[in-house]
C-alpha cells in the first residue's frame, strides 16, 4: 500500500481472513492504518467493514465460533497471537459503538471506570482526568455541574460523546469508531465529526461509516469494501475523485449500494 | 377495491367470540382471587389486633393469645434464608449468563434448577429433615431456613439469569472494549444494569417462601414459646396456621385466620413493591 508508506503505521493488516463459523466474512484483506490519521471503511451493508474493525481490538474473541487468520501487527506485535492479552490490547485500542452505551452509573464513574482498571490515581488526579476526557469530547461544559447524575439521563448525542470521552480517558493509542453517528441527529453528528478531526492529532482513528459524505469529510484514507474483500484503498481524495476501480466509482456515485 | 362484506362480518364475529371467551376466562380467575381475599378478610379482619404482636401463641384451653413468637420466628427464618440464597442465587445467575453460557456445565445447571423449581416443597422438606434434623436429633430454625433456601435459590438464580440476558450485548461489549476483565464487566456493568430486575426476583422469592408450610413442618416444626434460638424448634406463621386452623379452640382458629391474613398482606405488598418500586428501568 504505497500511499501510506511514507507514514508510520499503527496497524498493519496482512492477508486477513475472518470466519463466522463456516461463513467467511473477510477475504484476504491487507491494509495499513497510519498513525495519527483517520482511516474510513466504507461499503454496503454486510461488506465486512465492521467485521474488520472488530478484529482490530479482538472484539470477536468474545464469541466462540468466530475466528481470524492472518496477521494484524499493532506496532509490530501480532495481536492475533494466542499469547496476546486481550484486556491489555483493548486498553490500548479503544472502541466506540453504533448505539450510545453509557454504563448504569454516574457520568463521573462512566469516565473513571476504565481509568481505574489500569491506573492508580489520587482523587484530584482522577478529577483532572475526568475533566480532561470530557473536554476532549466537547462535553465538559454541558455536564460539569451534573457529574453525579446517571449517564443515562443525558441526551443521545451527549451519551455518545460520553462514550467517546470514556474511551479517550484511558489514553489508548488507537480509537475504533463503529458507525458512531448513525443513531444521532445532524447537530450531534456534526459535533462528533468535529471531535474526530480534533482527536486525530493525538490518536490513530479508524471509522466505519455508512455515510459517504462523512467519510469524505473526516478521513485521510478510505477503504472501500465489498463482500468481504478490500476493493480499493487509498487517500480519501483519490478514492472519491479519481477511483481506480469501477466498482468503487459505482458505489461512490450512488449507482450501486 | 371490492370489499367482501360477509368475509369481513365473519371475521368480526370470530373476533368477538374470541374476545368474549378470553374475557370470561379472565373473570373466572379474578373472581376466585377476590373470593379468596373476601374469605380471608371476613374471617381474619376481626382477629387482627395489637395483641397479635404482643402475645405469644396460647396453650391449649387458654384464652386470648397472639402470634408474636410465630411472627418473629417467620421473620428470622425468612431473613436467614434471604441472606443465604441471595448471594448464591445471584452468583449462580451470573455464572449462567456471563461465564458458562452454552457450556455443558451451564446447561446441566439450568435443567437441575428447573427441576428444583418444580420440585414439590414437601420433598425438599423431607430431604432437609433427613440431612439436618434426624442426624442432629432436633428440629431447628436453621433447618427451616435450609429447606426454604432450596426453594428460594432456584427462583433468584433464574430471575437473575433472565434479567442479565435482557441487558443488551452492546453494553457488555462497551465494557470489554475498555479492557475490563470479565468479572468486572459482570459485576460493575451488567449486574448493575439489571439491578431492578434482580431485586424483583429476590422479592418474589421472599413472597414465595413466606407462605411455604410443608418444608417447615419437618424442619423448624413449631414452638409454643417465645424463642430467638435458631438452633431449636421455632414458631413460624405457616405451621401455626396449619395447626390452629383445624383445632377445636375458637381463639386458635381466629389466630390462624389472622396469621393467614398477615401472610397474604405481606406477600401482596411484596408483589406490589416488586412491580412498582423496582419497575424496570433497563434501557
Amino acid at each position: 500500500m504505497d500511499q501510506t508508506s511514507q507514514l508510520k503505521n499503527a496497524i498493519e493488516v496482512k492477508n486477513l481472513n475472518f470466519f463466522y463459523g463456516k461463513f467467511q466474512g473477510l477475504k484476504n484483506v491487507s491494509m495499513n492504518i497510519a498513525e495519527r490519521k483517520v482511516t474510513a471503511f466504507i461499503g454496503p451493508s454486510g461488506c465486512g467493514k465492521s467485521t474488520l474493525l472488530r478484529t482490530l481490538n479482538r472484539m470477536y474473541s468474545l464469541y466462540p465460533g468466530q475466528r481470524a487468520e492472518g496477521e494484524i501487527n499493532f506496532y509490530g506485535q501480532n495481536i492475533l497471537d494466542k499469547s496476546q492479552d486481550l484486556n491489555l490490547l483493548r486498553a490500548r485500542v479503544g472502541m466506540v459503538f453504533q448505539k450510545p452505551t453509557p454504563f448504569p452509573m454516574t457520568i463521573y464513574d462512566n469516565i473513571a471506570f476504565g481509568v481505574r482498571l489500569y491506573e492508580t490515581l489520587s482523587e484530584s488526579e482522577m478529577d483532572e482526568r475526568v475533566e480532561w476526557a470530557l473536554s476532549k469530547a466537547a462535553l465538559w461544559t454541558e455536564v460539569k455541574d451534573k457529574l453525579g447524575q446517571n449517564g443515562l439521563s443525558l441526551s443521545g448525542g451527549q451519551q455518545q460523546r460520553l462514550c467517546i470521552a470514556r474511551s479517550v480517558a484511558v489514553k489508548p493509542s488507537v480509537l475504533l469508531l463503529d458507525e458512531p453517528t448513525s443513531a444521532l441527529d445532524p447537530i450531534s453528528t456534526g459535533k462528533v465529526e468535529e471531535l474526530v478531526n480534533e482527536l486525530k492529532s493525538d490518536y490513530t482513528i479508524a471509522i466505519v461509516t455508512h455515510n459517504m459524505q462523512q467519510a469524505a469529510r473526516v478521513s485521510d484514507f478510505t477503504a472501500y469494501m465489498y463482500l468481504g474483500e478490500l476493493i480499493e484503498f487509498g487517500e480519501t481524495e483519490q478514492i472519491f475523485f479519481k477511483p481506480k476501480m469501477t466498482a468503487t466509482e459505482d458505489y461512490i456515485t450512488g449507482r450501486f449500494g | 377495491m371490492q370489499i367482501d362484506h360477509t368475509l369481513y362480518m365473519k371475521r368480526r364475529i370470530a373476533s368477538q367470540i374470541g374476545l368474549a371467551l378470553s374475557m370470561s376466562a379472565m373473570a373466572v380467575g379474578l373472581a376466585v382471587l377476590i373470593w379468596i381475599l373476601y374469605i380471608l378478610f371476613s374471617n381474619g379482619l376481626s382477629a387482627l389486633d395489637l395483641k397479635l404482636f404482643t402475645h405469644d401463641t396460647p396453650a391449649p384451653g387458654t384464652e386470648g393469645g397472639g402470634l408474636r413468637n410465630a411472627i418473629l420466628g417467620s421473620l428470622m427464618i425468612v431473613t436467614l434464608t434471604v441472606l443465604v440464597s441471595t448471594p448464591i442465587g445471584i452468583l449462580a445467575g451470573i455464572y449462567l449468563t456471563e461465564f458458562g453460557d452454552e457450556s455443558k456445565t451451564a446447561e446441566l445447571t439450568r435443567s437441575v434448577t428447573d427441576i428444583m423449581l418444580s420440585a414439590p416443597s414437601i420433598v425438599l422438606g423431607l430431604f432437609v429433615y433427613a440431612i439436618a434434623v434426624s442426624t442432629v436429633g432436633n428440629f431447628s430454625g436453621y433447618a427451616g431456613s435450609l429447606a426454604l433456601s432450596l426453594i428460594a435459590i432456584p427462583v433468584v438464580m433464574r430471575t437473575t439469569e433472565n434479567m442479565l440476558r435482557l441487558v443488551p450485548g452492546s453494553l457488555r461489549e462497551a465494557a470489554f472494549a475498555l479492557g475490563a476483565p470479565r468479572w468486572k464487566v459482570s459485576t460493575m456493568v451488567t449486574l448493575r444494569a439489571a439491578k431492578s430486575g434482580v431485586m424483583t426476583g429476590i422479592l418474589l422469592a421472599v413472597a414465595r417462601i413466606s407462605g411455604e408450610t410443608a418444608p417447615l413442618l419437618f424442619t423448624a416444626l413449631n414452638n409454643q414459646f417465645f424463642s430467638t434460638n435458631m438452633g431449636a424448634p421455632m414458631a413460624n406463621l405457616p405451621v401455626v396456621i396449619f395447626q390452629f386452623a383445624m383445632s377445636p379452640y375458637d381463639n386458635w382458629v381466629r389466630l390462624a385466620w389472622a396469621g393467614a391474613l398477615l401472610i397474604t398482606m405481606t406477600v401482596l405488598v411484596l408483589n406490589i413493591l416488586a412491580r412498582v418500586v423496582f419497575r424496570d428501568k433497563v434501557h
